[in-house]
């Protein structure tokens, strides 16, 4: 119990500063500060609650027993890694936004194209997808490929329409500039319109990038060969070993930022002039 | 709209051509197999006509699709295990469900984040960094947990639904919240509005085109999570179910018209929003 | 030899073709421009100013009459690459900086590196921007912007130059300046400059010739020939030769109800 009340004392504790932190707005240490103590004791009531509670392990496991299963079980968790987020996820990703980046130039060259696929595009982007994850089991396998299929498609008409309309974005000034350089198409589209999508591409890659290692894991609900972090999870939920369940979901949390972190540095680098970029926004 | 009319139709036509012709490649294989054994060969036509009514087709047919769709959905009464309406219609009432809950706690932490700094700073961080953490993942552990502690049915299936909802109606809220200009919040300062009345008269119009974004993008999740959650308890009732009972058992057409019921129930829900988007909007004259 | 004028119209007409009803931008609009020339065309807005200088450039097409530039079309002049233009915003790309900038007619018509380099380096120092080579626009004030603009304009050796308000989103301070400048080097580049602008005293100030022009259709309502002295100082805005250029173009504003 005593835990229990300490983590309730550091709660209040940690909100009077975030109240007092905020105040503050000239520098930046409470934008980082606040949300650390709020994590902080979140984490602290957790395993407050669990302990002085006795929440069955079978229910919520405590912070600290998914952190030892966590650094226990690492070999394990690499493996799945591998298998989802590198095999599947990562091909995937990879397949599709390269494929709906050339697949928007051409549309984007034929109007009449544009004007039909879009639409479509568009209804298709909000579909279950997810769902088409038997269908490709039975076209590719139960392996990663069909999972690296899945996330294919998952991400292509995202990525599909941002980039459409990341390359309707330039201005008519500077489209009537190249008029008066009497430029060609192709150095209109290199020159002009390709470095004014890249927002909107960057923003379709940052979307597409969590909706790859969704796809990838929860298609392996669907099944999967005896590795994989979606057959982990379900295989551990059904022993009801749910600290490995958290340990696979945390390092699941971990690859997802960093992968959507990585992009953003990226984007940061070849968007540097735009105004979201430069902290103007 | 109308312009758009052709070229849609006309890709919508093109892609059905490719599909049937796809089907014929894919499906061809196991018809020629089928021939060798017992010791037929096929002409052309036969090989297509085989491959169009196959019982287990790589890839069936569109005719096979929706007759399939047409016989459990009108042939079958609605109460039937083998119903597409029963199967939906557990679907929609997990994804509403959650849908509705979500969309309300998403408001009110919006709310909360626009008008309380402290809040602000603290939690929305997390808001966004949860967009980036495959949270669908932990559905199969929600359904179970909560399983064992009695709650079985649509309460685990919405409980997931509702969080998946919960974080793009966040989002959004927050930045339709925080969307009117400083000009136009110190025009009410100067007429001494209280926080209140520039909440109900600024903001509240100023982020319904984010809300109803947001609403579009929470009901789309919402259906996968509750497609999702219908998959760890042995796959029963539900449309999520019934693709996955197809592909253990090898049902093709059955995963393919599970798969479509659900893209019609999406387009429907959506649809639905756009609608009470388009009636709301017109009401305050408003083209935003 | 006769020289041929660098502009010429005659009896020039365009209707834009709306939803609503047809617009009459351009009707019966005659004109001559010699090269040398400072042409400033004023009017409210509707009077196809815009219109025409875009129809120069082949920006627009003229649904009637003659236009010619350098006596050959308008779309072979756009593709001779004949003029540069000057929009009302400086209209650079943010992802490259200010000399990358000025570098992009010149990549794309084909310049040699070396050359581009030099010819960067040229017009920077004749819009007075010299060191200025790696900034980025944002980094730029308004008018430095539009001098960029300029200089990119002149950096292929067009013999025209079409601006259209260049100087229009300026406040008034800055733009006396950037006008004072512009004589500068159309005296030093010896260019053919059509300028629209919505300022009468920018308009007196500038040209040789002024093209007083109304709306609804839009038209020519007079031409006016300046006789001001080709050294401007900032001051000869109050001198009573000055002040009749501009009376006369006020007038002929007034004829055309420009003023209802």
């Amino acid at each position: 119990m005593t835990f229990f009340v300490l983590a309730i004392i550091f709660w209040l504790i940690a909100w009077y500063l975030n109240v007092k932190l905020s105040a503050y707005r000239a520098s930046r240490l409470p934008k980082i500060l606040a949300p650390v103590l709020f994590g902080m004791s979140i984490l602290f009531i957790w395993e407050g609650a669990i302990e002085s509670f006795n929440i069955s392990p079978v229910i919520l496991p405590s912070p600290s027993s998914v952190f030892i299963k966590f650094t226990i079980s690492v070999p394990i968790l690499w493996e799945d890694l591998v298998q989802t987020a590198f095999k599947g996820a990562l091909t995937g990703f990879i397949i599709g936004c390269s494929s709906a980046f050339l697949v928007a130039l051409v549309v984007d060259r034929f109007k009449f194209l544009e004007r039909g696929l879009l639409p479509i595009s568009n209804f298709m982007a909000a579909l279950p997808i997810v769902g088409t994850a038997p269908i490709l089991v039975t076209w590719f396998g139960f392996d990663w490929h069909s999972k690296a299929a899945v996330v294919t498609t998952m991400v292509f008409f995202p990525m599909l329409a941002n980039t459409i309309q990341g390359l309707q974005m330039s201005d008519r000034i500077h489209k009537d500039l190249m008029r008066t350089y009497n430029a060609s198409n192709l150095q209109v589209l290199l020159k002009l319109r390709l470095s004014a999508a890249m927002p909107f591409v960057f923003n379709g890659l940052k979307i597409c990038s969590t909706l790859a290692l969704i796809g990838a894991i929860v298609a392996e609900f669907f099944g999967s060969p005896i590795k994989g972090m979606g057959f982990r999870i379900s295989t551990e939920v059904g022993r009801f070993a749910l600290d490995m369940v958290w340990a696979e979901i945390t390092m699941a949390a971990i690859i997802g930022s960093l992968f959507y972190g990585g992009i953003a540095l990226i984007e940061k680098v070849i968007t540097f002039w735009h105004p979201s970029q430069r902290g103007r926004a | 709209m109308t312009k758009n009319f052709f070229p849609i139709i006309s890709i919508l036509c093109f892609i059905i051509f490719l599909w049937y012709i796809f089907s014929v490649v894919l499906n061809s294989s196991w018809a020629l197999d089928k021939a060798e054994r017992s010791s037929k060969t096929l002409t052309f036509k036969e090989l297509v006509a085989d491959t169009w009514s196959q019982k287990k087709p790589k890839l069936p047919a569109p005719h096979q699709v929706f007759s399939e769709i047409w016989d459990t959905t009108f042939n079958k009464k609605i109460t039937s295990k083998r119903s597409l309406v029963y199967h939906g219609w557990i679907t929609f009432s997990a994804t509403v469900a959650g849908f509705v809950f979500g969309t309300a706690l998403g408001v009110i932490l919006a709310i909360a984040i626009v008008h309380d700094r402290a809040t602000d700073l603290s939690v929305m961080p997390w808001i966004i960094t949860s967009q980036t953490i495959p949270i669908l993942a932990l559905a199969p552990m929600i359904i179970v947990v909560l399983g064992s502690i009695g709650f079985t049915g649509l309460m685990p299936k919405a409980v997931i639904s509702m969080y998946l909802s919960f974080f793009p109606v966040v989002v959004g809220m927050v930045k339709g919240l925080r969307s009117p200009e400083i000009l136009e919040i110190d025009l009410m300062r100067t007429w001494s509005a209280s926080r209140s009345q520039i909440f109900f008269k600024l903001r509240i119009p100023k982020s319904l085109p984010y809300f109803f974004t947001s609403l579009k993008l929470g009901m789309a999740a919402s259906l996968v999570g509750a497609i999702v959650g219908e998959l760890p308890s042995g796959a029963i009732a539900g449309l999520g179910a019934r693709m996955l009972a197809g592909s253990y058992y090898g049902q093709t057409i059955q995963i393919w018209s599970a798969l479509f019921s659900a893209a019609i129930l999406a387009a429907t829900l959506i649809s639905a929003i756009s609608l009470i988007q388009r009636i709301v909007l017109k009401r305050m004259a408003w083209s935003g | 030899m006769a020289e041929h004028p660098i502009i010429e119209a005659k009896d020039v007409g365009l209707i834009f073709q709306t939803d609503d009803e047809p617009i009459i931008a351009l009707k019966d609009v005659s004109l001559q421009v010699n090269k040398g020339e400072f042409i400033s065309f004023i009017g409210p807005s509707g009077c196809g100013k815009t219109t025409f200088l875009r129809a120069i450039a082949a920006l627009e097409k003229p649904t009637a009459g003659l236009l010619k530039v350098n006596n050959v079309t308008p779309e072979l002049a756009r593709q001779a690459r004949t003029y540069g233009y000057v929009f009302q915003a400086a209209g650079l790309y943010p992802w490259r900086n200010i000399a990358s900038n000025i570098k992009l007619p010149l990549e794309i018509m084909g310049f040699q590196k070396q050359e581009i380099k030099e010819r960067v380096r040229k017009v920077l120092d004749l819009v007075d921007l010299t060191g200025f080579e790696k900034k980025y626009p944002w980094q730029l004030s308004g008018g430095m912007q539009q001098r960029v603009s300029i200089a990119r304009a002149l950096s292929f050796d067009a013999e025209l130059l079409l601006m259209d308000e260049p100087f229009g989103a300026l406040d008034e301070i800055v733009r006396d300046y950037l006008n004072e400048q512009l004589l500068k080097l159309w005296k030093s580049t010896e260019k053919t400059i059509c300028f629209v602008t919505h300022s009468i005293p920018e308009a007196v100030y500038l040209s040789t010739k002024i093209v007083v022009m109304s709306p609804r259709p839009g038209r020519i309502i007079d031409v006016i020939n300046s006789e001001l002295p080709s050294e401007r100082p900032l001051e000869i805005k109050d001198t009573p030769e000055f002040i009749e250029i501009a009376q006369r173009v006020r007038e002929g504003l007034r004829l055309g109800h420009s003023y209802d």
